[in-house]
């Protein structure tokens, strides 16, 4: 199958490369929105700021592009970590660029993306290193064979707030309780890492993979 | 529940691991790429690679090795050393680094942290601050503690997190590669005077130290390097003690249903 890993100028691609490819699959990267039409899934990795990593996928032509595969062509698409923030519909990190109080999102899954000290964490932020899941829906493909308390690896000071509830299939608790994985139809993301959480995100990946199939 | 994470502090020099005593009197360890993998597959938190000499070589990175070195990473891996432009970083990111580590290139523009943190996020960046005590106090040291700033640490590591720091990693040049111990009080010093994560380093040299890094110091996470090179202290025997002295550590993922 083919894997294409989106590359609109920032994320540690190398670590998402690698990672898939120790799965046996050849992860293509993708740096041309027109070209994502040729892949099965799409994952669209981050490590940014949200408005800068906004303002890099509209100049880059991806907004829309990644709109019509996800909406028009079903295809599945992976967020991770800011890349799963980029999915929702308003941003407010690094703001004041002229954008007002929020940068508008993909769009792909209802919600907006707030500081975990809006969300009422009063711990140190970011907040960075190994932290466990609760899974919050009976059954959520993309965390079979995980179980609740499963330790991921997090680097984040913002999290994902959905709108519905029901998007939220699994979540972590640093301070406040915030959103860890989400799903609606066929787009996912997750705010840890997979590709630096060892071999539960292998196997992330590899459920990942398995339900973009079928 | 956040985890206390233990991170293995390689040093790397020309072509492989070395670890000194006081940031002098260079030991050489070994290879650098068994060594990552051997932590990559006992799956360590997490990783710190600091090139020792970049700082003062004209030369560009070592990309290619960088990239080498990651290959065989699946946890997270900060990579240091040398690093003062922005676009090294998004090279560094392509080669397999996850996090980047700022210590002399911050002194000379300080404008540098700011401006990776807008590009990559402040999650991105993990700020490196040798220390030496002077006069009483704590004194800053750039080019791998070679020279004196002249910055108070505290102040300093509170500007670091102004500019948008995502980490501080505090090591003491005087305890570093003594394995006599963390200087706890410049740990808690800085763990008091910032808001985000401190990562105590240098002077590490058994269990106990670690669980009072966290304890005592109010670190977030402890690194070490020549308990681990050179005495019989793992990692995975670090995180037993922490848990054992109700420290939270990270569980081995073990799968279920199948």
């Amino acid at each position: 199958m083919k894997v294409g890993v989106i590359d609109f100028g920032v994320g540690n691609l190398g670590s998402v490369m690698r990672a898939l490819e120790e799965l046996c699959v050849s992860p293509v990267l993708v740096d041309r929105a027109v070209d994502m039409h040729a892949n099965d899934c799409l994952i669209l990795p981050g490590v940014g700021n949200f408005s800068d990593c906004v303002r890099l996928l509209e100049a880059g032509g991806w907004v829309d592009a990644l709109r019509d595969e996800v909406l028009g062509y079903n295809r599945p698409l992976l967020g991770i970590c800011v890349g799963m923030q980029l999915l929702a519909d308003f941003g407010t990190e690094g703001v004041g660029m002229g954008r007002g109080d929020e940068t508008p999102g993909l769009g792909l899954i209802p919600g907006r993306v707030e500081n975990l000290r809006t969300l009422g964490c009063a711990q140190r932020v970011p907040h960075v290193g190994w932290n466990e899941i609760t899974c919050t829906q009976k059954s959520s493909r993309l965390l079979e064979g995980i179980p609740d308390g499963t330790d991921f690896y997090f680097v984040h000071s913002y999290a994902f707030v959905p709108e519905d509830s029901s998007d939220v299939h699994a979540t972590a608790d640093y301070g406040a309780s915030f959103a860890a994985v989400v799903q609606r139809g066929n787009v996912w993301g997750v705010q840890f890492h997979p590709e630096k959480s060892s071999r539960a995100g292998f196997k992330l990946f590899s459920n990942f993979l398995s339900v973009s199939i079928c | 529940m956040l985890k206390t994470r233990v991170i293995p502090t390689l040093l790397w020099k020309k072509f492989g691991l070395v670890k000194g005593v006081g940031f002098d009197s260079w030991r050489r360890v070994g290879p650098v790429l068994p060594a990552i993998k051997v932590y990559n597959q006992r799956e360590v938190d997490e990783l710190i690679l600091v090139d020792i000499i970049a700082h003062c070589s004209e030369d560009e990175l070592d990309f290619e090795s960088i990239e080498e070195f990651g290959q065989d990473c699946f946890v997270p891996l900060t990579v240091g050393g040398g690093i003062s432009r922005i676009d090294q970083v998004q090279r560094l990111l392509r080669a397999g680094a996850d996090k980047i580590s700022i210590n002399t290139a911050a002194y000379e523009r300080p404008d540098l942290v700011a401006e990776i943190a807008a590009r990559h996020g402040s999650q991105c960046v993990v700020a490196s601050v040798d220390v030496r005590s002077v006069d009483g106090g704590w004194r800053c040291y750039s080019h791998a503690g070679g020279s004196d700033t002249g910055r108070e640490v505290v102040a300093w590591c509170r500007e670091l997190e102004d500019r948008g720091a995502g980490e501080i990693l505090a090591t003491s040049i005087e305890r570093d590669g003594t394995m006599e111990g963390y200087d706890l009080a410049l740990i808690e010093s800085i763990a008091g005077a910032v808001d985000i994560p401190v990562i105590a380093s240098g002077g590490a040299g058994n269990y106990e130290d670690m669980v009072a890094a966290v304890s005592e110091g109010g670190a977030s996470a402890v690194a070490a390097a020549s308990m681990f090179h050179f005495t019989e202290h793992t990692p995975a025997g670090a995180k037993d003690a922490l848990d054992a002295a109700g420290v939270p550590v990270r569980k081995t993922y073990i799968q279920t249903g199948q």
